[in-house]
């Protein structure tokens, strides 16, 4: 589970973003919403490790991530904090099964190749594996940042406006697709997005302001 | 798995791989050649001349007395009074005295007329048959019987001079009563008769024109002496007292070498010119794919990848890259040696051998190597270090 206390974040000394507490428990989802500018991907960099806040808590799992050191962090993230970002990168030299072996090596040491295969075949990518990630469809490629975001078993599951480049009906396929796996995996998932479409799919909604 | 991930980097981009490894690649493979051919080129040299104090022969360029009389490559300055030569060689000081005459070659390889005391001075063996003792008896050097396919009991006619177009001796054939052990010295590539066969092959000529019976001559003479002040003192007596002049090899090798040596450094620093180069072409190659390869470092932060790997990455991605110029560079300098070899015997009788290795001279040109590789992955991998990850996603 993650819950956040009284966090705020400034760029330089113009831009200072107050964020609203926010609580989500595993298998549960929570939907982030709000108008660009208003600090949603600050605040999944916030909760993601990837910067820290000026002031405020955020507890991941009984840790408060904030405190962490660096090196401390990076490995932190990398177990338990699994990011599915806009954009679809990937190690390009490396084939779509590696990409996801990867993501396990770099947070445990251990490559769990069967693990990363039982994950891309239940997203439907076993036909894909030694492919290279550049030689998939964007909808593929979503997949398996899915899966590898996966792959550690994390905690929370943060997807940066994952449906923005979708139509209607893949939209809903993602967002069931996202709820299904957080409950399997019991993980927290939190997704942050301005799709109005998504609005209407979760209940448990936050708007930034 | 960072190695790993290094290696298939550096083959995503095969085009830039291969122009950094190709230029790494040369400037090896010269350091390498001329590693090699200097270190075997002197051992070359020094091995031929060992216990050769000095040169007696006649008149003219000293190197070149020293280069025709031991190492057999130049012609030979003229002959010297056999006569006169014996003076010195009978003096008290000598402890052996060789003495050599030049005349005739075969296909192209030297007849030379000595004592069988040459082939022991070069720890040289009857390996089978026996050594010369009558008129037109020839010992071969192990390559050359190789090379010309002569036996023991074979016979051939010589052809003047030391051209294989020269004119032929008709009048006597030689036989070849023995062949000499290998010795990896200049006396592998040559036919050994008495002095007497030179004599005689060559006054039958002018017991036709008729003439006065001419003294008899020779071309030079191997001295070791007992006496090492000698070494320094006989070249000026002999120089100022006779027609002949007495020569020290070591020294006259020592100017060859120094002359050698302008030439050699030269190519080396070519060499590392072109090793600079490959380091800018390294450098450029990884900054560039840094541009492109942000969002995968931050990728690879993201999924819990610490800064130090990262740094680690980029560094080990321009290793394998020199890792790999070495690699290849030290074979193709090998070759290169291989085919400077071969030539070099065919013309000077001077072979080399590709195979052996210089530790100490090698393992300091990969350290120089590898150096390079760090030094052009510096600023790449310290950019990787530094990136700031949120910045470089919230952008993409």
């Amino acid at each position: 589970m993650i819950a956040t206390k009284n966090i705020s974040f400034a760029y330089g000394n113009e831009n200072q973003f107050q964020f609203p507490d926010i609580v989500c428990n595993a298998s549960e989802s929570l939907l982030i919403t709000g108008n660009s500018g208003v600090g949603k991907t600050t605040l999944l960099h916030l909760l993601g490790g990837l910067l820290r806040p000026i002031s405020g808590e955020i507890n991941l799992d009984n840790v408060a991530i904030q405190t962490l050191s660096d090196k401390k962090l990076d490995a932190f993230r990398g177990k338990n904090i699994g990011i599915v970002l806009q954009q679809n990168h990937f190690v390009e030299a490396l084939s779509v099964l590696e990409n996801v072996m990867l993501a396990s090596w770099l947070a445990t040491g251990k490559k769990d190749k069967a693990k990363a295969k039982s994950l891309l075949e239940h997203l439907h990518l076993e036909k894909h594996w030694d492919k290279l990630p550049s030689q998939l469809s964007v909808g593929q490629q979503q997949r398996v940042s899915i899966a590898r975001a996966l792959i550690n078993n994390p905690k929370v599951l943060l997807a940066d406006e994952p449906t923005s480049s979708l139509d209607d009906a893949n939209t809903l396929k993602v967002a069931n697709l996202l709820e299904n796996l957080a409950k399997e995996y019991d993980t927290a998932l939190i997704i942050v997005t301005h799709d109005s479409r998504l609005k209407e799919r979760f209940s448990n909604q936050i708007s930034l302001l | 798995m960072i190695a790993k991930l290094a290696w298939r980097n550096i083959w995503f981009k095969p085009l830039n791989t291969a122009l950094s490894v190709l230029l790494l690649a040369s400037s090896v493979a010269i350091i390498t050649l001329l590693i090699l051919l200097q270190k075997q080129f002197e051992e070359q040299f020094s091995s031929n001349a060992d216990n050769i104090d000095l040169v007696l022969g006649a008149q003219g360029s000293p190197l070149q007395l020293v280069l025709s009389s031991v190492y057999q490559v130049d012609a030979p300055t003229g002959n010297i009074e056999y006569d006169s030569a014996q003076v010195w060689m009978r003096h008290p000081f000598v402890q052996s005295a060789i003495p050599l005459a030049f005349g005739d070659n075969y296909l192209g390889f030297k007849i030379v007329g000595t004592t069988p005391e040459y082939l022991s001075k070069f720890n040289s063996k009857i390996e089978s048959g026996r050594l010369f003792s009558g008129n037109f008896e020839v010992v071969i050097g192990s390559e050359l019987a190789k090379k010309i396919n002569l036996k023991v009991g074979d016979k051939f006619n010589g052809t003047h001079g030391d051209a294989k177009e020269g004119e032929q001796h008709e009048e006597y054939k030689y036989e070849v009563v023995g062949i000499a052990s290998r010795t990896g010295k200049v006396i592998d590539n040559l036919i050994l008769s008495n002095i007497e066969s030179v004599w005689a092959m060559h006054s039958e000529h002018e017991q036709h024109e008729g003439g006065i019976q001419e003294p008899k001559e020779i071309t030079a003479v191997i001295l070791q002496l007992r006496n090492k002040m000698a070494i320094m003192t006989w070249p000026r007596i002999i120089g100022q007292n006779t027609n002949m002049q007495a020569v020290s090899p070591a020294i006259e090798i020592n100017r060859l070498f120094t002359l050698f040596g302008i030439g050699l450094k030269t190519l080396e620093y070519l060499a590392y010119g072109i090793m600079l180069i490959s380091g800018i072409s390294i450098f450029i190659a990884l900054y560039n794919r840094l541009k492109e390869r942000k969002y995968e470092f931050a990728l690879l932060r993201l999924q819990g990848a610490s800064r130090f790997q990262l740094l680690w990455l980029v560094l080990l991605e321009s290793l394998f890259l020199c890792v790999l110029g070495y690699f290849f560079g030290t074979i193709i300098g090998r070759f290169a040696l291989q085919l400077l070899s071969s030539a070099s015997e065919e013309d000077f009788k001077l072979g080399f051998n590709p195979f052996e290795i210089i530790w100490n001279k090698e393992g300091a040109l990969l350290i120089v190597t590898l150096f390079v590789g760090i030094i052009s992955a510096i600023l790449p991998a310290v950019k990787a270090y530094k990136m700031n990850i949120s910045k470089t996603l919230a952008n993409g």
